[in-house]
C-alpha cells in the first residue's frame, strides 16, 4: 500500500494545487514542492528501510504490492520497487522540485492549473517506474502524456500548437505499437497456459519462438526509442523542448526521456534477451549515430534552447549504447548517466529559460558578453557546460566514462566513434558559453541576475552533481543488484556468445569499483 | 404464449404501452415539462423491467423474437441512453421552439424510435427485423426534421428519408433472395443452408451481401457513409446524438445476432467484404475528419471511423469478438453522449455553436463544459483512464487474438491520425478567449432552475460512466461475457 502512496501523493495533491490558486499565487507552488519532497523522502524511506527481499519469480523487489484489477484478462495492480526504480523516483522528485523552482517567476497566469498538471504528470511518471504489470505500466505510460501536453499547449511559446502536436503524435504512435506487443505477449501467455496474464513475472517465464520474439522486441524497442529519443524517432524533441515552458522542458528532458531508457532496462532486455542480442550492433549503431549526429547539429544551433535539446539527444545516445552493450559496467554507467543527465539538462534548461525570460529571445547571436551583466547566471552556466562536456568530478563524467569503458569490449570501433561525441560536447558547450556570455555585448538592456530562488535551486543541482561525481557509489550500489540480474538474464540465453575477455574486464572493474569509493 | 413469455417480453410491452399513454396524454393536454418527465419515467420503468425479464431468459417468444441476455444488455444500453437524451433535449427544445409550435410529439417519436430499437435487439426473424428497422428509421426521419421551420433540419430529414428508403429497398431485396434460396425467414433457417452444404449458391450469397449492405448503410460504414455528415450536421443536436448512439447500438445488436446465427463470418467472401469495409471506413472517416471545420461534422466522420474499429473487432470471430464489439458499442455510446451532449448544451444558449472557432478558449469561460468535452474527446482518441482506451484495448486484443495483424496495424495507424483532429479541438478549448464581439447575449428564454440541474446531472452521469469504465471495467466485462455466452448458446440450441 505504501507504494500506492508514492503515486497518489502527487495525484491527490494536484486538485489542491489547482484550488489553492484562489488563496495566493505561491500557494500552488508550495503545495507542489511539499508533495514532491514528501514523495521523495517516502521513496528513500521505503528503499532503505526494507531490506527484507521478497521474491516474485526470479526478480527481487524491495517492496511489492499486488491487488487484483481485471481478473478476466489477468491484469492486477502490481507495483514493485527495486534499486533502479528507487533511484529514478528520487530523481523524479528532485527534477520536479527543480521544475517548480524554474517556473517560480516564469509562470504567472493560471498558476494553479500549471502545478496541477505538473503533479499529475509526475504522478504518472512515478507510476511508470513502479508498475510491474504491463497493462498498468502502459496505463501510466499514457497517463503522463495528457498533462504534459496541456503544459506545452497552454503555457508554451509562440509555436506551441505545432510542437505539442508533434510531441503527442510521435509518442502516441510509439505507444500504440508498444500496446500491440503487450497484448500479443498476454495472448501468447494465454496460448501457453490457458489464461492471459500481463504480469511481469509471468511474462518473463514465457518461452517465445525466435521469430515472435524478434517482432515483439522490435515493437517494444520502437515504443521506448521514441521516448528516449534515438534517431530516426527524435524529430519531435527539438521543437517540443524549445516551445515548452521551462518547467515542462525540465520535466521532459529530465524525467520523461528516462522512462524510455527505463523501459529498455526493465522490460526489453529481460524479456527478449536473444532477440536483443541479435539487434545489438544495429541498436548500438543507432546510439552512436544519435551521439554524433545530434552533437553536430548542436554545434550548428543559434537558438540556445535548441542547442541544449540537441545536446540532450546526444547524451541519451550514450544510454542507448550502454543499454545494448549489456555488460554490468555499462549498465551501471547507464543508470548513472540517467541521473546525471537528468540533473545537468535540468540545470541547463533552467538557465536557458532564465535567459529567455530576461531577453525575450533564445538567439545566442543577440546576447553575448553577459558575464559582466549576470555573473551568477554565467558562472552556473559554465558549471553545467562543464558537466555536459564530461569534466571529471561531475556525475556526467562517471556515467559516460563507465558506459564507454564497459562497452569497449563488445564493439570497439563504435566506442571509439562514440568518444568523439565527448569531444564535440566540449565544442558545442564551450561555443555556447563563448557566444552567450563572452565577447561583445549585443543587448545593453540592464537585466537582473538570477533570483535567489533560482540560484539556490541551481546550487542544489550543482551540489548533487559534484557529490555524485565524487561519490558515485550511492547510485551504483543501489542499482547494482538489479543490473546484476539484467546481466544474468541476458547471459542465460543460450545463443549469447560470452567472450572471456569481456567478463574478465568487467569483473575486474567491478571489484575495483567496489573498493575505491 | 405462457406467462414467462410475457415476462420475457415485458420491456418491449411496457415501452409500447407507455408510448400509447404518452400519445393519449398529449391529446389530452399539451404540457412540455409533464410530457418530458413522463417520457423519461417511461424509459426508467421499462429499464426496471429488464432485470425482471432476465429471470426467465433465454427464451424464444413466438418465432419472431428471441429474448436473451444479449438482447437485454443492449436494451439496458438503449434505454439508459434514451433517458440521457431526453434529459438533454428538454432544455434544447425550450430554447429552439416557440411556445405555440407544439414540441410534445418529439418525446412520443423518441419513445417509438426506442421501441423500434428494442425490437431490433430481439429480432431473430426477417419480419421482426424489418419492423424494428422501419420503426426506428421512420421515427428518426420525423425527428430529424422536427425543427420544421428551419432549413438545415429539413434538408437532413429528406436525406435521411432517401437513405432509409434505399436501405430498406436493398435490405428487402436481399431478404427476398435469402428466402427464395433457403425457404426460411428465421436467421437460423437461413443459416442452416450454410451448415448443410459446403458451398452456397450465388443467389444466397448475393442476398446475404445485400442484407449486409442495408445494415452498413444504416450504420454509416464507408463507402455507404455519404449521408452521415449532412444528417449529423443538420439534425437537432439531441437527435444527432440519438442517431450516433441508440440507432447504431440497436443495429450492432442485430448484426451480432444475425452474424452469429447465420454464421456469415465463416464465409471467406463475407469476411473479405467486412475487412474491406473496416479499412475503408477507418481511413475515410479519419482522413475526412481531418478537414472539418464543424464540430458536428468532425464527430460524424469520426463515428464512421469508430464503426470501422468495431468491424475489426467483429472480424476476429468467436466469443472475444462479440465481447469486444459489445464493449466498444457501450463505450462509444458514452463517449458520443458526452461529446454531443456538450454541443447540445453549448449550442442551445446562443444559436448553434458548431464551428470549431466557437469553442476557442471555452475552458477559461466554462471550465466544466470544456472539461467534459475534453474528456469525451480523449476517450474517443483512446487515452487511458477513459473508457475509450479500454474499448480500443479490447478491440486490439480481439484482433491480435485472431491474428488479424494487418487490420490491427490499420487500426493503430488510424488511431494516430484520429488523434490529430481530436487534439486540434482540445487545443482550441485551451486557446486564448475569443473577443465576445458577436455575442449579444441572446438569452431571451427564462430557464427554471431545475433545467440546468438536469443538464448537470445527465452530463455528470455520462462523465462518471466514462471514467468508471476506464478505471474499473470489470463489472461490465462480466455482464458482457454472460450475455455473449447466452447469445452463442441460443444460436447453438435453436433448431
Amino acid at each position: 500500500m505504501s507504494l500506492w502512496l508514492l503515486i497518489l501523493i502527487p495525484i491527490l495533491a494536484a486538485p489542491f494545487a489547482w484550488m489553492a490558486q484562489q488563496q495566493s499565487r505561491s500557494a500552488p507552488r508550495w503545495i507542489t514542492l511539499g508533495a514532491l519532497s514528501v514523495d521523495g523522502l517516502l521513496a528513500l524511506f521505503l528503499g532503505t528501510g526494507n531490506h527484507a527481499v521478497q521474491a516474485s519469480g526470479h526478480v527481487a523487489w524491495l517492496v511489492e504490492s499486488r491487488v487484483s484489477w481485471i481478473p478476466h484478462w489477468g491484469i492486477s495492480l502490481h507495483l514493485g520497487l527495486d534499486g533502479l526504480s528507487l533511484i529514478l523516483i528520487v530523481l523524479t522528485a528532485v527534477v520536479g522540485v527543480v521544475a517548480t523552482m524554474a517556473s517560480w517567476t516564469e509562470i504567472q497566469s493560471r498558476v494553479g492549473l500549471f502545478h496541477c498538471n505538473v503533479l499529475l504528470a509526475l504522478g504518472g511518471v512515478i507510476g511508470v517506474f513502479l508498475a510491474i504489470d504491463l497493462f498498468l505500466f502502459f496505463f501510466f505510460w499514457e497517463l503522463m502524456l495528457v498533462p504534459m501536453y496541456l503544459l506545452i499547449v497552454i503555457w508554451g511559446h509562440a509555436q506551441r500548437r505545432h510542437a505539442s502536436f508533434k510531441f503527442f503524435l510521435f509518442t502516441q504512435a510509439g505507444s500504440l505499437v508498444l500496446l500491440v506487443a503487450i497484448v500479443a505477449l498476454a495472448l501468447l501467455h494465454q496460448q501457453a497456459t490457458g489464461h492471459p496474464s500481463f504480469d511481469y513475472a509471468d511474462l518473463m517465464e514465457l518461452t517465445l519462438s525466435p521469430e515472435m520474439a524478434r517482432w515483439l522486441m522490435l515493437a517494444f524497442l520502437i515504443g521506448f526509442l521514441v521516448k528516449l529519443p534515438a534517431p530516426p524517432f527524435h524529430t519531435w524533441l527539438p521543437d517540443t523542448y524549445t516551445e515548452a515552458p521551462t518547467g515542462a522542458t525540465i520535466i521532459l528532458a529530465g524525467i520523461l526521456a528516462k522512462t524510455g531508457a527505463y523501459g529498455l532496462l526493465r522490460f526489453t532486455i529481460p524479456m527478449f534477451p536473444e532477440a536483443m542480442h541479435e539487434i545489438t550492433p544495429i541498436a548500438m549503431g543507432l546510439g552512436v549515430v544519435g551521439i554524433l549526429y545530434a552533437a553536430v547539429l548542436a554545434c550548428a544551433q543559434t537558438d540556445i534552447k535548441r542547442l541544449v535539446a540537441y545536446s540532450s539527444i546526444s547524451h541519451m545516445g550514450f544510454i542507448l549504447l550502454g543499454t545494448f552493450a549489456g555488460t554490468e559496467l555499462a549498465l551501471q554507467g547507464v543508470v548513472m548517466q540517467m541521473v546525471a543527465h537528468g540533473l545537468s539538462t535540468g540545470g541547463l534548461f533552467l538557465l536557458a529559460g532564465a535567459l529567455e525570460e530576461r531577453y525575450q529571445t533564445r538567439e545566442m547571436g543577440l546576447m553575448g558578453g553577459l558575464w559582466a551583466v549576470t555573473p551568477r547566471l554565467a558562472t552556473m552556466a559554465l558549471v553545467f557546460a562543464c558537466a555536459s562536456l564530461g569534466l571529471p568530478g561531475m556525475a556526467n563524467f562517471i556515467g559516460e566514462f563507465l558506459i564507454l569503458f564497459g562497452s569497449y569490449a563488445t564493439q570497439p570501433m563504435m566506442i571509439i566513434l562514440a568518444s568523439l561525441g565527448m569531444v564535440m560536447a566540449a565544442i558545442y558547450s564551450l561555443g555556447m558559453m563563448q557566444r552567450t556570455f563572452f565577447g561583445r555585448q549585443q543587448d545593453t538592456r540592464s537585466v537582473s541576475d538570477l533570483s535567489n530562488v533560482a540560484f539556490g535551486t541551481v546550487l542544489l543541482i550543482v551540489a548533487l552533481q559534484i557529490w555524485l561525481g565524487l561519490y558515485p557509489r550511492v547510485v551504483l550500489s543501489t542499482a547494482q543488484p538489479v543490473m546484476n540480474q539484467l546481466v544474468q538474464a541476458s547471459a542465460s540465453s543460450p545463443t549469447m556468445p560470452h567472450p572471456p575477455s569481456e567478463s574478465l574486464l568487467s569483473s575486474h572493474l567491478t571489484t575495483s569499483q567496489g573498493s575505491t569509493p | 404464449m405462457s406467462l414467462h413469455d410475457f415476462i420475457a417480453l415485458s420491456p418491449i410491452l411496457t415501452l409500447g404501452a407507455f408510448a400509447l399513454v404518452t400519445m393519449l396524454a398529449i391529446a389530452f393536454q399539451r404540457h412540455h415539462a409533464r410530457i418530458a418527465t413522463f417520457a423519461f419515467l417511461s424509459c426508467l420503468f421499462t429499464l426496471a423491467t429488464v432485470p425482471w425479464a432476465a429471470t426467465v431468459v433465454p427464451r424464444t417468444v413466438t418465432t419472431l423474437l428471441v429474448v436473451d441476455r444479449h438482447a437485454l444488455l443492449y436494451m439496458g444500453l438503449i434505454l439508459t441512453t434514451t433517458m440521457v437524451i431526453i434529459a438533454l433535449s428538454y432544455r434544447y427544445l425550450i430554447i429552439q421552439f416557440r411556445e405555440e409550435e407544439g414540441v410534445e410529439e418529439y418525446y412520443l417519436l423518441l419513445l417509438l424510435a426506442t421501441f423500434g430499437g428494442l425490437v431490433l435487439t430481439t429480432a431473430a426473424h426477417f419480419v421482426s427485423f424489418f419492423l424494428g428497422f422501419e420503426l426506428l428509421g421512420l421515427s428518426l426521419c420525423s425527428l430529424i426534421g422536427y425543427l420544421r421551420t428551419r432549413r438545415h433540419p429539413l434538408e437532413a430529414a429528406v436525406k435521411y428519408l432517401l437513405l432509409s428508403i434505399t436501405a430498406s429497398a436493398i435490405l428487402l431485396f436481399g431478404l427476398a433472395l435469402l428466402y427464395f434460396e433457403s425457404g426460411a425467414m428465421t436467421f437460423q433457417g437461413v443459416g442452416a443452408i450454410l451448415k448443410q452444404a459446403h458451398s452456397v449458391s450465388a443467389l444466397w450469397l448475393g442476398g446475404l451481401v445485400l442484407v449486409l449492405v442495408g445494415i452498413a448503410l444504416k450504420l454509416g460504414l464507408a463507402p455507404f457513409h455519404m449521408w452521415i455528415p449532412d444528417v449529423y450536421q443538420g439534425a437537432p443536436t439531441p437527435i444527432t446524438t440519438y442517431i450516433a448512439t441508440v440507432s447504431k447500438a440497436a443495429l450492432v445488436a442485430l448484426l451480432l445476432r444475425f452474424a452469429t446465427e447465420v454464421g456469415v463470418l465463416e464465409l471467406p467472401a463475407v469476411a473479405h467484404l467486412f475487412s474491406l469495409l473496416a479499412v475503408v471506413s477507418m481511413v475515410t472517416g479519419n482522413v475526412l475528419a481531418l478537414l472539418q471545420q464543424n464540430v458536428k461534422r468532425l464527430l460524424a466522420y469520426s463515428s464512421i471511423a469508430h464503426f470501422g474499429y468495431v468491424l475489426v473487432a467483429l472480424l476476429a470471430g468467436g466469443p472475444p469478438a462479440a465481447e469486444a464489439v459489445t464493449f466498444y458499442v457501450f463505450v462509444y455510446c458514452a463517449m458520443s453522449l458526452g461529446a454531443f451532449g456538450v454541443v447540445t448544451v453549448y449550442s442551445s444558449e446562443a444559436g448553434d455553436k458548431n464551428r470549431v472557432e466557437d469553442y476557442q478558449g471555452l475552458f477559461w469561460t466554462r471550465p466544466w463544459l470544456a472539461a467534459m468535452l475534453a474528456l469525451s474527446l480523449l476517450s474517443l482518441a483512446g487515452i487511458p483512464v477513459t473508457a475509450g482506451f479500454i474499448g480500443k484495448f479490447y478491440a486490439i486484443m480481439a484482433g491480435v487474438d485472431a491474428g488479424l495483424w494487418w487490420l490491427v496495424l490499420a487500426l493503430i495507424a488510424n488511431s494516430v491520425v484520429s488523434l490529430y483532429y481530436y487534439l486540434r479541438l482540445i487545443v482550441t478549448l485551451f486557446g486564448e478567449v475569443a473577443a465576445p464581439a458577436t455575442l449579444p447575449e441572446a438569452q431571451t428564454v427564462q430557464m427554471p432552475a431545475y433545467v440546468s440541474w438536469t443538464t448537470v446531472c445527465s452530463l455528470g452521469f455520462v462523465a462518471s460512466i466514462i471514467l468508471l469504465l476506464g478505471v474499473y471495467p470489470e463489472p461490465l466485462i462480466h455482464l458482457i461475457r454472460d450475455s455473449v455466452s447466452n447469445l452463442l448458446m441460443v444460436a447453438m440450441q435453436r433448431p
